[in-house]
């Protein structure tokens, strides 16, 4: 398996309170991995990380990415590597062009190429293309508007948080579906999430508790036991490492 | 240069050339103090009057009248220097509908300054809409007072943009005051935006008189570089049930400076106004966003502000 993503020994800290601690991570490339966790388990955290988000960029520890050490990189530099992220909710532009939105990130500038990324995530490019990115649009289409965003760049690297927060099934339905094809393609993607129905998705999971990384394993191994001690959480968020018998 | 070319010049700058082609678009030009060139159309009656030191342009849209497509207006100079100044009345009777393309084109402009003053009557459930574009130089050596007085008689309703497209703003002075009779219709939109140490001003004012009168006045302003700007919105309501918004978003860059002043007044106990201000930098959500699609933050805030002004 070669590595796309390395993080060694990551802590990071936030208003004094230590959000994650000494995180040790290996993300294998072409797979669909999944850091899974109730609330506050620091999995948002980490996605930021990675990607270099404000207020996440002082930590401790090394990442990563495809070998280079990205700690010090702004989040446009990193993006130009090849990372990206989804945000759980996805901002609204005013009078921003849908159009100009994809174009903006797009490897390839032609209108066909647009038009496929957005069919790809379920929506009518003659209906989208000139609509502004704003509160105009549904939950589910910003949603999917995001998607289309991310695919326009070809990245190697997708982090999606919570990619099912706040959209109807047939929208969830056709992101899973987009995931699918870009595993197909050997893309890397991480689904931050508490959900068992997103972490069905995934091959591989991280368990996240209270900042640590609680067990790792396949997907198929983490699911019932996060389903069963975790949902809820009967350690409030105290990780519990003897308690975790792996399926 | 003669009339022919002025035209020339000016539809050439405003990407207005293909409108001689058609019959059915009435259109207006005036340079400086002079008309240079117009063609109109049943319904549309306007009387210039030329002086050495300003110009008078008085329009009607006639009683019933219905012109489907937009009349295209075009105020410019070509000169790097001086002074344009219109006195202008639109005079659309009722029931009547309009809608007015108006390019002001000053490309060279160093010294240059456009004056209007306006009186805008929309009658009785007529319909009036006016979308203003400018073209500025680059030098920032213009300044522009549009300053208009508007009255909306019972069902009117009138739609206004303004907006700068190309060039420096200079000095903006922007000064609209509507007052609005029952079951009328204001929206007044500006978009600017400034770079170097141009100044913006925009006064919106509206007063929803009658009952049911609805008002919407919104500025999106961005401020690069030294720009300063000040917006002033006023909404009154003083009768039953009229209703309105008004809505600022400011941007800054660099060292702008912006400042919004709201005012909203309420003296009748079954009107309604809602007021919403957004002043400062880019939103960060929105730059991080676009970052890491691969934008830097450069391309990120005016990709923005692109969005915001169009």
């Amino acid at each position: 398996m070669k590595n796309i993503l390395e993080v060694k020994d990551l802590s990071l800290s936030l208003n004094g309170k230590e959000i994650l601690k000494n995180i040790n991570m290996e993300v294998w490339e072409g797979y669909v991995h999944a850091i899974v966790g109730p609330n506050g388990a620091g999995k948002s955290t980490f996605a930021s990380a990675v990607m270099g988000l404000e207020g996440y960029r002082h930590f401790s520890g090394d990442i990563f990415f495809k070998g280079k050490d990205i700690g010090k990189l702004n989040i446009d530099e990193r993006a130009r590597m090849g990372i990206t992220f989804g945000w759980q909710e996805p901002a609204r532009y005013e009078g921003l062009l849908i159009k100009d939105f994809l174009k903006a990130a797009a490897v390839h500038k032609d209108d066909d190429f647009l038009i496929e990324q957005l069919e790809k995530v379920g929506l009518i490019p003659s209906d989208f293309l000139h609509r502004a990115v704003d509160k105009t649009l549904s939950g589910g289409e910003r949603k999917k508007i995001e998607l289309a965003s991310i695919l326009v760049m070809e990245p190697d690297l997708i982090l999606l948080d919570e990619p099912d927060s706040g959209i109807d099934m047939e929208t969830l339905t056709k992101i899973f579906k987009v995931i699918k094809e870009e595993r197909k393609k050997k893309k890397t993607i991480i689904l931050i999430t508490h959900s068992l129905a997103v972490l069905k998705q995934a091959d591989h999971a991280f368990m996240f508790c209270n900042g640590e990384i609680l067990a790792k394993d396949t997907a198929k191994k983490i699911i019932p036991f996060y389903k069963n001690y975790c949902i809820p959480c009967v350690h409030k968020n105290i990780p519990d490492k003897e308690g975790v018998k792996l399926g | 240069m003669d009339k022919n070319d002025l035209t020339k010049e000016l539809a050439k700058i405003t990407e207005t050339d293909d409108i001689f082609k058609q019959p059915d678009i009435a259109h207006i030009f005036i340079h400086k103090h002079k008309l240079i060139q117009s063609h109109l159309l049943p319904g549309l009656k306007v009387d210039v009057q030329e002086f050495k030191d300003h110009i008078k342009v008085y329009a009607t849209v006639e009683k019933n009248v219905i012109i489907d497509k937009p009349v295209h207006m075009c105020f410019g100079m070509i000169p790097e220097e001086g002074v344009q100044r219109m006195v202008v009345h639109y005079e659309i009777e009722e029931n009547a509908s309009v809608s007015f393309l108006s390019h002001c084109a000053f490309p060279n402009a160093v010294n240059i300054q456009h004056i209007m003053d306006g009186t805008i009557n929309v009658g009785k459930n007529a319909k009036y809409r006016y979308l203003e574009k400018h073209v500025h130089g680059l030098s920032g050596g213009i300044k522009v007072y549009p300053h208009t007085i508007i009255q909306l008689a019972e069902g009117a309703h009138y739609y206004s943009e303004f907006e700068l497209i190309k060039g420096r703003a200079g000095l903006i002075d922007f000064n609209y005051e509507a007052t609005c009779a029952a079951n009328s219709v204001l929206e007044m939109i500006t978009r600017v935006s400034g770079k170097e140490d141009d100044h913006i001003i925009i006064k919106e004012i509206g007063h929803l008189a009658g009952e049911g009168a609805r008002g919407f006045l919104s500025s999106r302003v961005a401020a690069i570089g030294n720009t300063k700007a000040e917006v002033y919105n006023k909404l009154t309501a003083s009768a039953a049930y009229a209703r309105g918004h008004v809505d600022c978003t400011e941007i800054i860059k660099d060292n702008g400076i912006v400042s919004a002043t709201p005012i909203v007044e309420v003296s009748h106990p079954k009107a309604h106004i809602t007021h919403e201000a957004a002043l400062g930098s880019v939103d960060s959500k929105q730059l991080q966003t676009l970052m890491a699609r691969g934008l830097n933050e450069e391309e990120a805030t005016d990709l923005i502000i692109k969005g915001l002004l169009s």
